[in-house]
């Protein structure tokens, strides 16, 4: 296949070298003098000097035979510009475009543009994995006594939905006395089941936080 | 008429006061505040600061009860994408944008936005003008 690249920073050179390497024919277009040759130092010479956007580069490029366009610049709006020019003036059946504001996603499906890749949205969503994404969320710290009351999401798959309260492995320092459900807020006994999503308001130490964390959690 | 403009350039300041002055409610959005220098100081209109490729901003332009949508920012892509934006996701009744590359003006003319090229009319007034067919 001929693919056209419009971009070589990092993604556009990656991009370009694995296209390369499953023997694509690749051409990348790119602004900056001193990246394209960069680039062409050490792929071979795959990378042209121009705006990717410019019909008339696209042209040169021989864009109208090209099987496909991916258009990965840091500017979402040269992205869409070099897809949208790509399909209407050179027939490209297949265009890509990398998305950095996750908002735009919505633009440019409804601007007709085949697929999107939203990098931004890719990573975040990498790091909500890693990252606990229901924290626990400080209440009120009581004076006096070493104690704090904090309230936490139960995630729909924590391990510990549908098991009953006495059963969840929770730091003895801990208690909890609310339970924001579907059905309102009650007061749990120890045979109360946790419902996903609950909010569960609970009093415990400070030092116990991360053992409450990973008691709802499951983890 | 409700009239957005994007881009405070001296294009987009100067329009603004010319529609502010014939009673139109303006609003005008530039990334640089410093670009509303250009608006004259009777200027009753409201500038906003903010990206007009950003829904939000032009929700907040009052995008959804505007009648015109004007793209003049130094950005071809940028304007061709906002005023694309405009009309089809915010169903803006008159769409205008500037478009410097006249393939490119060619091509969003043909689908549908209506697009001026300043390269193209500026060159063939400034031949006329040393022809002798200017006026």
């Amino acid at each position: 296949m001929y693919i056209i690249i419009v971009g070589g920073g990092k993604v556009g050179y990656y991009l370009a070298k694995t296209l390369l390497s499953e023997g694509h024919e690749v051409l990348v277009l790119e602004k900056d003098a001193a990246r394209c040759d960069a680039i062409c130092e050490e792929l071979g010479g795959v990378c042209t000097r121009g705006d990717g956007c410019e019909a008339r580069t696209l042209a040169d490029a021989g864009t109208e035979r090209a099987d496909m366009l991916i258009a990965v610049t840091d500017e979402d709006e040269d992205n869409l510009v070099a897809c949208q020019v790509a399909k209407h003036k050179f027939n490209v059946s297949r265009t890509i475009a990398r998305i950095n504001n996750p908002k735009n996603e919505n633009i440019f499906k409804k601007l007709g543009i085949d697929v999107t890749v939203s990098s931004t949205n890719l990573i975040l969503e990498h790091i909500e994995e890693e990252v606990p994404t229901h924290p626990l969320v400080h209440l009120l710290t009581l004076k006096g006594g070493n104690l704090e009351i904090v309230e936490m999401r139960v995630p729909p798959n924590s391990p510990v939905v549908g098991k009953r309260m006495k059963d969840v492995a929770f730091p003895p320092d801990s208690v909890v006395c609310l339970v924001i459900g579907k059905w309102g807020a009650y007061v749990p006994t120890s045979d109360t089941i946790v419902e996903a999503e609950a909010q569960l308001v609970a009093v415990t130490k400070p030092e116990a936080e991360e053992a409450l964390r990973a008691a709802i959690r499951g983890s | 008429m409700n009239i957005v403009i994007m881009g405070c350039g001296r294009v987009g300041a100067q329009l603004a006061a010319i529609l502010d002055e014939e009673g139109h409610k303006v609003t005008i959005l530039d990334r640089d505040t410093y670009s509303f220098r250009r608006l004259p100081g009777n200027f009753r209109g409201t500038a906003l600061v903010g990206d007009g490729t950003d829904e939000d901003i032009l929700i907040r332009a009052g995008i959804e009860e505007a009648h015109a949508f004007v793209a003049v920012t130094q950005g071809d892509n940028r304007n061709v994408m906002a005023s694309q934006i405009a009309k089809h996701i915010f169903n803006v009744p008159k769409v205008a944008c500037r478009v410097y590359d006249p393939l490119r003006e060619e091509m969003y003319h043909a689908l549908g936005l209506e697009t001026i090229s300043p390269t193209t009319v500026g060159a063939k007034l400034l031949k006329d003008l040393i022809m002798g067919q200017g006026g």
